[in-house]
């Protein structure tokens, strides 16, 4: 079971985990919801739960609860830029289709 | 796919459902657009990378509109079809820009509000403002990806009601939904997050392009409450470029005036100067009209002995500032600079040793307003967990009514934080008046006269009563804008009657510096008339109810010498009451008290006995 994220991005949270000092790291996670299943969670994690577990990747702890996990098994987190609009994106090995705009996704 | 980014811990949105807000600058010479991602606040930029937006709209025949660095370029070449500092012209009069000698062609309209005759379309400032929000928005909305939830759009702390009102309507036509407006400085304490810190005093010190302001706030509460401002309207970063053109003509041996003012020289000193902020010496050349090039350099030490009258000439105002805030240096927590023309090292040197603590310049001068708007925005947006910072302003002079006598009445002092809604119960003055006049001012005086007329409206139906029986109760609302809305509604009727504030004429600055100072300057004798008038109005009163009383039962109760006694005093008292000895007034009204005491008595009685014509006893006794 493996989560990796890519220099780039790893890159942009160390920045934006600058600011933070009570950030503990960048917490990864699919919920149901959305219009085709699953959305992903990219959040900030000020806890570190005991259902949860940790990768690090590039000097940034990537945290991701068990369950989440079964979902996500693989992902690789990406910086990319579109256009003007930059941003993180999920390269997720585990998804079989995602609606139009890849926000919510099934397995 | 759609690009993520980091949200608060417990706070991802579900799918196509990310509140997208921003925070809007719009300024005078440039506008920024900014917003909060991944939990960081910055501003957004164009496709070639730039974040300013000059504040210019150029008019095509073909009805097309170019917004930004074009149209700003443009300007000297079509000066009547493209409009720059057009913040200049929000919510005033056509009297009033028309006396600013622009380059534009007003035209006759039927309204107050000037329009501006361009090769596309007739267009008021608002239009024009509304041109800048909308590329504003196009580029946030394509950064961002998605439609924004809403904008915070911050506007000087000296904007009044209608400038803030039109600043508004800008943003509804540019199709954008406005969480708040923020005042520039209040934006800029957010930004280096005074609002989170301890309580304390802090100075906002703004030197812009063409304007400084210096603002002093104070944060207690949870609430940031401007308590002064101060400024020079016509000084900023464009007077040092001037000072080096004229440096170089000086020094290379030119005294033709008309070089003075040309372009490429004052570009070319600007460049200079943003130079010097980095380097100790700068290489100057100028080509001279005959052919040949003069060559020399500029070291930062003469480059601030040049500068250093303009920048003293800032602290005058700092110094005002603070008198009129009534704070002491040693109360001032924080200094933060605002405006690009803070980057010069001399600035921040006098600045700090003027108020006596290193100013903040860790963020971006020309951004610090927007981010702060970001940040601000994206709470109102809902993405923070439990909203921890619920900022409010203040309304920065008080609002009242006009009350007999020319008196104003202050339903709101300045300094409330807003949103906030007074009510108080005035009545009549006259026997059987049916209607009243709600004249709504803003100003610190106490006389009408002295004071800025917002609003008059009247409010009809109240039934006859005698005079001071009808109750009406007047009620002052202001929204989060700082804008107002008033209501009138007699109580035993229920008749209403009400007005929005949209006042067509705006102060400027000066001119609410002016005010308050006025209101300090002129508080005793202020105090002194107010104490006239309402004695006046007093004596009016008694006058009006004797000579009431006289007309309905003078005749009847009273004897010849007793009549003559009462219309000695009524006499003594309009002779004194034209005067202006509040003492005489009050004896003369006193006198009059006495001399009609028997009077009333006697009236009091007649009633009484009217009243009792034809009962027995027995039927009051139960």
């Amino acid at each position: 079971m493996t989560i990796t994220l890519t220099e780039k991005a790893a890159d942009h949270v160390k920045k934006f985990l600058e600011s933070r000092s009570d950030s503990k790291g960048l917490r990864l996670g699919v919920r149901t919801s959305g219009c085709s299943g699953m959305a992903y969670v990219l959040e900030f994690a000020d806890k570190i739960g005991s259902e949860d577990q940790v990768f690090e990747g590039h000097g940034v702890k990537v945290i991701v609860d068990s369950k989440s996990l079964l979902y996500l098994d693989g992902t690789e987190l990406d910086f990319v830029k579109e256009g003007l609009n930059e941003g993180f994106k999920f390269n997720n090995p585990n998804v079989k289709d995602a609606c139009g705009c890849g926000e919510s996704f099934n397995v | 796919m759609a690009l993520l980014q980091i949200s608060e811990p417990g706070q991802s949105a579900a799918p196509h459902q990310h509140r997208l807000a921003v925070g809007i600058d719009l300024g005078t010479t440039n506008s920024l657009v900014a917003s909060v991602r991944s939990g960081v606040a910055e501003t957004l930029a164009c496709g070639d990378g730039e974040h300013l937006l000059p504040s210019a709209v150029r008019y095509f025949l073909d009805g097309q509109t170019e917004v930004g660095r074009l149209a700003f370029q443009a300007a000297p070449l079509d000066p009547k079809n493209t409009i720059v500092s057009v913040k200049r012209l929000m919510g005033r009069g056509r009297a009033e820009v028309e006396q600013m000698h622009l380059p534009y062609e007003f035209i006759e309209t039927d309204s107050v509000v000037p329009r501006i005759h361009t090769v596309a379309a007739d267009v008021s400032p608002v239009e024009v403002s509304a041109e800048i929000l909308k590329s504003l928005k196009l580029r946030a909305e394509e950064t961002l990806g998605g439609e924004l939830v809403g904008a915070v759009i911050t506007v000087p702390a000296y904007f009044d009601d209608a400038q803030r009102q039109a600043t508004k309507d800008a943003a509804r036509l540019a199709g954008l939904k406005v969480l708040r407006l923020l005042n520039e400085p209040t934006a800029a304490a957010v930004a280096y997050g005074l609002d989170c810190g301890s309580e304390g005093v802090h100075v906002v010190y703004d030197l812009g392009g063409g304007t400084f302001d210096v603002s002093i706030l104070r944060f207690s509460r949870g609430v940031f409450e401007v308590l002064a401002t101060a400024g020079d309207s016509a000084l900023g970063g464009d007077d040092f470029d001037q000072l080096i053109v004229d440096w170089m003509l000086l020094q290379a041996g030119f005294d033709d005036d008309s070089l003075r003012g040309s372009r490429a020289l004052l570009h070319q000193a600007r460049d200079i100067k943003e130079q010097l902020s980095d380097v100790e010496r700068v290489d100057v050349s100028v080509d001279c009209p005959d052919g040949s090039v003069w060559q020399s350099e500029l070291k930062r030490d003469e480059f601030n002995q040049l500068v250093d009258k303009l920048i003293r000439k800032t602290l005058l105002p700092c110094r005002r500032c603070l008198r009129d805030a009534g704070v002491e240096l040693e109360e001032i927590e924080a200094v933060v600079m605002v405006g690009g023309s803070t980057r010069m090292p001399r600035v921040r040197e006098l600045v700090g040793e003027f108020f006596q603590t290193d100013p903040l310049v860790s963020i971006d001068p020309d951004r610090v307003v927007a981010i702060g708007a970001a940040i601000q925005a994206d709470v109102l947006a809902g993405n923070k967990p439990d909203s921890e910072m619920l900022l409010l302003d203040v309304i920065p002079l008080s609002l009242g009514l006009e009350t007999m006598g020319g008196l104003v009445e202050k339903l709101v002092p300045r300094n409330t934080t807003i949103p906030v809604a007074r009510a108080q119960e005035f009545t009549t003055f006259k026997d059987g008046q049916t209607a009243m006049s709600v004249h709504v001012l803003q100003g610190e005086r106490e006389l009408v006269s002295d004071c800025r007329s917002l609003a008059k409206f009247e409010l009809r139906g109240i039934p006859p009563m005698v005079a001071g029986a009808a109750r009406i109760r007047v009620t002052f609302q202001i929204d989060a804008d700082g804008l107002l809305s008033v209501v009138a509604e007699e109580l035993s009727t229920r008749v209403k009657s009400r007005i929005e504030v949209k006042p067509a004429y705006g102060l400027n600055e000066a001119e609410i510096e002016q005010m308050l100072r006025d209101s300090f300057d002129y508080a005793k004798e202020d105090m002194a008339v107010r104490n006239l008038r309402e004695q006046q109005v007093e004596a009016d009163r008694a006058f009006e109810a004797v000579n009431a009383a006289l007309a309905a039962d003078g005749e009847v109760l009273l004897s010849v010498e007793e009549r003559a006694s009462i219309d000695t005093a009524l006499d003594v008292l309009q002779q004194v009451r034209a005067g202006d000895q509040i003492q005489t007034i009050k004896q003369a009204i006193d006198r009059l008290d006495q001399a009609t005491a028997d009077f009333a008595e006697r009236r009091m009685d007649a009633s009484v006995q009217k009243v009792l014509k034809g009962h027995t006893l027995d039927q009051f006794q139960s």
